[in-house]
C-alpha cells in the first residue's frame, strides 16, 4: 500500500505517493529527479547522499521516505539559484575543492550544517566535522580550505585566498 | 575582490549551465540545466567548421570539443585550454562540448595513462594556431591590409596601424574556406594567457551546485531500472533460477537472462527489470539462483599467495639483464634479499558503475554513461552486438570518478543487452558491494628482491623477480604466455640507478578473474618493493637514504634534478623531534616521474603520518593547480592502498563489500601534503594523474623504519599497531 506524504523540498511544497520502504533518496532522484544528491554506497558510509532534513544534515539513504513527512528538505540544488553560487560553492570553485565532483554535493549539505552550528571553526573541527563524508579523489585538503573560505567570507573576513586568475 | 570574482562565476556558470538563453545548450535530465555532450549539442545557424574541434558560428560563439572524457582529473579545462591559448579567446569565450566517441573528432576520444595533455600538447596548440591563422588572413584579405600587421586578441583580429577590428564570428565564413596552414606558428611560452596558470576549473560550479550530470544521472523518457544477480563466485554456470518471488515485489517488470563480458570472460547473469530502482534492487533480492561453481569455490587468498612465495624459486622469464648478476652477487661483500608482498585492490570510484541504454527500432542505439573510452565505447558495442558504428549514439557524461576501472566496457554492454532484449530503455546500476565485489581488480605482485654490496656499501647486483598474475592474460585471448608481460613488471628495469650487475625477471602465476589497469598500475606496488629494498640496501652500506639514491643515480638525469629538489624542500637534513622519522622514495614509469619525503612520528602502538613532500617532474604544465590536486589525490589513494584493506578472497569470492571492510582514507587520517612542481618548459611532458601513487608507500614505510626500526614488506599494514 502507498502511503502518502508531504514534504517541503527547497521551499516547495510537494504532494506525493510513496512506497512505505522506498529510501529517501531514491524519492528524492528519481521521483522528484534532483539528481544533485547522489549515492555512493547505500549503506551510510560514504556521505554522497547527504541532504538537509529540517536543517540538519541526514544521510538520506538511511531514512525512508515515508520518514520526511511533514518535514522540509534541502538538497544541494536548493543552496543557491541557478547561476548562482554560495560562499560554500565559492569556494570550493576557488580553492579546487574537487576533482570528479560526486561527493561534493554531500560535502557542501553537511559543511552547511557545520557553518550553521559553528560559523568559525578550526580545521581540526572542519576535518571531524566532514568526517563521515568520503571523497575518494582529492585528498580533502582543498575542501577544508573550501570550507574555510565560506567561514570567512560569511563572517565579511577577507580571506588569505590570493585573487584568482581568470582565463 | 570578491565582487569581482562573482561576476565572472556568474558569467562562467551561465554559459556552461545552458541557460544563456541563445538556446542551443540543452538540457538533458528533463529540464536541468548541465554540461553539453555532443549528442545533444545543436549548433546555431550558420555554423563554420574549422577542424571538427574548433567550431566558429557567424553570431560570435566558438565551440571547442574535447574528446577526453572528465574522470575528476581536470581535461574538461586542460584539453580546451590548448586549443583557447592559440585561438586567442578564453575559456570564458567558448562551449566546451564532450565529444561521444563519433569517428569525426578522431583517436583521442579516451583517458587514462597521464596522457591527455603529454600526448596532445603541441597537436591541440596547432590546432588553435591554425585556426587563428586563417581567421587572421581572412580579415587581411578583407581590409586588403598585409597578414602581418594583422593580430588576434580575445576573439578578434586588430588591424594594428588603424585600430580596426572584426569579431572572430564575422570572418569565420571566409576564414573557413581558406587553406588550413600546414605549419602555423605557435606563441612564445611566455606570452601565454592560459596555460602555466593557475585557474579555477569551469566544471566547478556545475559540479558544487548539483547540475552537473553523471552517467548515473541521465533519464530518458520510458526508461526502466535493472539490477543485475552476477555469481559472487565469478566464472560460474548458472543452473537454474526461482523468479516467482521476484515477480512479486511490487514494480517489477520482468526478468532477464544476461551476461556479463569483461576481458575474456564472459559470465552468465540475472537482470531484475522494474519501474524504479529500488523495486528492481528488492527484486532481485527475492531470486532463488542456483550457479555450479565448477571448483572455483576452493580458491582462497591464503593458498593463491602461498603458492606465489612457492613460485619465486622459479627462474622466471627475462625482463631485463646487464652484466653477470649470479657471478657479481655470490661474489659481493655484502648480501642481502627480501622478500615484499602487495594486495589486490579494487578501484572504487566513489561513483558506482552505471549504463543507460536505449536499443530502438531498426537496430538505433543511444548510449548514456560516465566512461574513460567513447571511442572504444561505440566500437566496442558495435563489434559486440554487429551493428554499424554509424547506429549508436553516445552521450559521455561526467564520471564519478574511474581510476581505470572505466577502460573497459562490461556495464555498458550490460545495459545494452538488456534494452535490446525488452525493448525499452533500461539503466543499469551497480550497487557498491556489485562494484567491490565484482572486480576487475589490480592485480598484486610479490617481489623476491636480492642484492650484492662492496665492502664500502657501493651496490654492484641487483634482482628484482616479480611474481604475479599476468593482467593482460586477463583481458587479451590470445595473450603470449611465453613473453613477459610488461605490465607485470611495470619500470622495473627503467630506474636511473646506475648499478653495473643487474637482472630483473617475471614468474607468471595462473590467475581466473578479471583484472585491469589500476591508476599507476603495477608501478604502485612494484615501486614499493623496488624502493623498500633501496633503502635496505643504504641501511646495510651504513648511508643516509637518500644521499646513496643520489649516489647511484645517473648524473643529470632528471631523477637526479628531482632528489636534490627533494632535498631541498623537505628540509631533509633537518633534526626531527624525537620518535619522529622520515623516508624517500622515487619512482618513474610510463606516466611520469615523482619523488616524495614522507615524516612520521610515533603514536602509542601505531604510527601518525606527519606529512608528505612531493615533488613531481612535468617538464611543461597546463594548471599547476590541477597537477597539485591530482598529486595530492594520488598520495591519499596510495595511503589507503597502503594501510587500508586491500581484497582478498576465500571460498571463491571476494571478502569485502562496501566501504565499512574495504575502507578509504577519511578526511581526519589525512596528512598535510606539500607538492612542488618542476616544470622548466621542456619539450618532454610528463603525466600529472599517476605519477604521485608509487613513491608513497615506500617512502612510508621508509619512514617507518627510521622511526621504529621495523620494516614493513607487506601492504596493507595496520597503521595503528606496528
Ligand atoms: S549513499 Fe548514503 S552514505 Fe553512501
Ligand atoms: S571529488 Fe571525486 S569523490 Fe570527491
Amino acid at each position: 500500500m502507498n502511503k502518502q506524504i508531504t514534504v517541503t523540498v527547497n521551499g516547495t511544497e510537494h504532494t506525493l505517493e510513496v512506497e512505505p520502504r522506498l529510501l529517501l533518496v531514491h524519492m528524492i532522484r528519481e521521483v522528484l529527479n534532483l539528481t544533485g544528491t547522489h549515492i555512493g554506497c547505500d549503506t551510510t558510509s560514504c556521505g554522497a547522499c547527504t541532504i538537509l532534513l529540517d536543517g540538519k544534515s541526514v544521510k538520506s539513504c538511511t531514512i525512508l521516505a515515508v520518514q520526511a513527512d511533514g518535514k522540509s528538505i534541502k538538497t544541494i540544488e536548493g543552496v543557491s539559484a541557478e547561476g548562482q553560487l554560495d560562499s560554500l560553492q565559492e569556494g570550493f570553485h576557488l580553492n579546487h575543492g574537487l576533482h570528479c565532483g560526486f561527493c561534493t554535493p554531500g560535502m557542501i549539505m553537511r559543511a552547511t550544517e557545520l557553518l550553521e552550528n559553528n560559523p568559525n571553526p578550526t580545521e581540526e573541527e572542519i576535518r571531524w566535522g566532514i568526517s563521515g563524508n568520503l571523497c575518494r579523489c582529492t585528498g580533502y585538503n582543498n575542501i577544508v580550505k573550501a570550507i574555510q573560505y565560506a567561514s570567512a567570507k560569511n563572517r565579511g573576513v577577507e580571506t588569505a585566498s590570493t585573487e584568482p586568475e581568470f582565463v | 575582490m570578491q565582487q569581482n570574482t562573482s561576476a565572472i562565476d556568474r558569467r562562467k556558470f551561465l554559459k556552461l549551465s545552458g541557460i544563456t538563453g541563445t538556446g542551443f545548450l540543452i538540457g538533458l535530465n528533463r529540464g536541468l540545466a548541465n554540461t553539453v555532450v555532443t549528442g545533444y549539442f545543436q549548433p546555431g545557424a550558420d555554423v563554420y567548421e574549422f577542424t571538427p574541434l574548433i567550431n566558429i558560428e557567424k553570431s560570435g560563439t566558438i565551440t571547442i570539443f574535447n574528446t577526453r572524457p572528465e574522470i575528476g582529473q581536470g581535461t574538461w579545462q586542460a584539453v580546451p585550454s590548448m586549443i583557447a591559448e592559440e585561438l586567442e579567446v578564453s575559456l570564458d569565450q567558448v562551449t566546451i562540448v564532450q565529444t561521444g566517441g563519433e569517428k569525426k573528432y578522431g583517436p583521442t576520444q579516451w583517458v587514462g595513462g597521464s596522457s591527455s595533455v603529454r600526448g596532445a600538447y603541441t597537436d591541440l596548440r596547432k590546432t588553435g594556431a591554425s585556426a587563428k591563422e586563417m581567421l587572421q588572413k581572412a580579415a587581411s584579405i578583407k581590409w586588403n591590409v598585409p597578414f602581418e600587421e594583422c593580430y588576434a586578441a580575445n576573439g578578434k583580429i586588430f588591424h594594428k596601424p588603424s585600430g580596426k577590428s572584426l569579431g572572430y564570428g564575422e570572418l569565420a565564413e571566409a576564414a573557413s574556406k581558406l587553406e588550413v596552414p600546414a605549419a602555423p606558428k605557435l606563441k612564445d611560452p611566455k606570452d601565454f594567457k592560459i596555460l602555466g596558470k593557475a585557474t579555477p576549473r569551469p566544471d566547478v560550479p556545475l559540479k558544487s551546485s548539483g547540475r552537473a550530470v553523471f552517467g548515473i544521472d541521465a533519464s530518458t523518457p520510458g526508461m526502466v531500472y535493472a539490477s543485475i544477480e552476477r555469481c559472487p563466485v565469478m566464472g560460474s554456470k548458472l543452473v537454474s533460477f526461482d523468479d516467482s518471488a521476484t515477480k512479486n515485489v511490487k514494480g517489477v517488470l520482468q526478468v532477464v537472462k544476461s551476461e556479463r563480458i569483461v576481458g575474456i570472460y564472459r559470465y552468465e547473469t540475472i537482470a531484475v527489470i522494474a519501474e524504479n530502482y529500488w523495486a528492481a534492487l528488492q527484486g532481485r533480492k527475492a531470486l532463488k539462483v542456483k550457479w555450479d561453481y565448477q571448483g572455483r569455490e576452493s580458491f582462497n587468498s591464503k593458498n593463491f599467495e602461498t603458492k606465489l612465495r612457492s613460485l619465486s624459486s622459479q627462474e622466471g622469464l627475462l625482463d631485463h639483464s646487464q652484466g653477470d648478476f649470479e657471478k657479481s652477487f655470490s661474489a659481493a661483500a655484502i648480501k642481502l634479499e627480501a622478500f615484499y608482498e602487495t594486495p589486490f585492490v579494487s578501484h572504487s570510484p566513489i561513483e558506482p558503475m552505471n549504463c543507460l541504454a536505449s536499443w530502438t527500432a531498426g537496430n538505433k542505439l543511444e548510449i548514456w554513461t560516465s566512461t574513460q573510452v567513447p571511442g572504444d565505447v561505440v566500437s566496442g558495442t558495435a563489434k559486440e552486438f554487429a551493428i554499424p558504428e554509424d547506429n549508436i549514439t553516445l552521450h559521455t557524461l561526467f564520471n564519478g570518478g574511474a581510476f581505470g576501472r572505466r577502460l573497459i566496457n562490461d556495464y555498458i554492454y550490460e545495459a545494452v543487452d538488456i534494452s535490446k532484449k525488452i525493448s525499452k530503455p533500461v539503466k543499469v546500476i551497480w550497487t557498491r558491494e556489485d562494484d567491490t565485489q565484482q572486480g576487475p581488480f589490480r592485480p598484486l605482485t610479490f617481489s623476491a628482491m636480492k642484492a650484492g654490496l662492496s665492502a664500502d656499501g657501493k651496490a654492484i647486483a641487483f634482482q628484482h623477480k616479480v611474481i604475479a598474475p599476468s593482467l593482460e592474460a586477463t583481458l587479451e585471448k590470445n595473450h603470449d604466455k611465453t613473453k613477459v608481460n610488461k605490465t607485470m613488471t611495470e619500470a622495473i628495469s627503467e630506474q636511473k640507478y646506475e648499478i653495473p650487475n643487474m637482472k630483473n625477471t617475471y614468474v607468471a602465476a595462473d590467475f581466473d578473474m578479471p583484472l585491469l589497469y589500476w591508476r599507476a598500475v603495477t608501478s604502485t606496488t612494484l615501486a614499493f618493493a623496488h624502493e623498500c629494498f633501496i633503502d635496505e640496501m643504504a641501511v646495510k652500506a651504513k648511508k643516509d637514504p637518500l644521499d646513496y639514491r643520489l649516489g647511484m643515480v645517473k648524473k643529470s638525469s632528471d631523477t637526479e634534478k628531482l632528489l636534490r629538489k627533494l632535498k631541498e624542500v623537505s628540509n631533509w637534513n633537518k633534526k626531527l623531534p624525537a620518535g619522529w622519522g622520515r623516508g624517500v622514495a622515487q619512482y618513474e614509469f610510463f606516466a611520469g616521474l615523482c619523488g616524495q619525503v614522507v615524516e612520521v612520528s610515533k603514536k602509542g602502538k601505531g604510527i601518525k603520518i606527519e606529512k608528505v613532500y612531493a615533488v613531481i617532474d612535468m617538464g611543461t604544465i597546463v594548471n599547476p593547480d590541477t597537477v597539485k590536486g591530482q598529486v595530492e589525490g594520488a598520495i591519499v589513494m596510495a595511503i589507503s592502498a597502503a594501510i587500508k584493506s586491500g581484497i582478498t578472497f576465500d571460498k571463491g569470492q571476494t571478502m569485502q563489500t562496501n566501504f565499512h571492510n574495504n575502507p578509504v582514507l577519511r578526511i581526519n587520517e589525512m596528512p598535510v601534503v606539500e607538492v612542488h612542481i618542476i616544470a622548466d618548459g621542456g619539450e618532454v611532458i610528463k603525466g600529472a594523474g599517476e605519477p604521485g601513487l608509487p613513491p608513497l608507500a615506500p617512502a612510508l614505510c621508509n619512514a617507518i623504519f627510521a622511526a621504529t626500526g621495523k620494516r614493513i614488506r607487506r601492504l596493507p599494514f595496520d597503521i595503528n599497531n606496528i
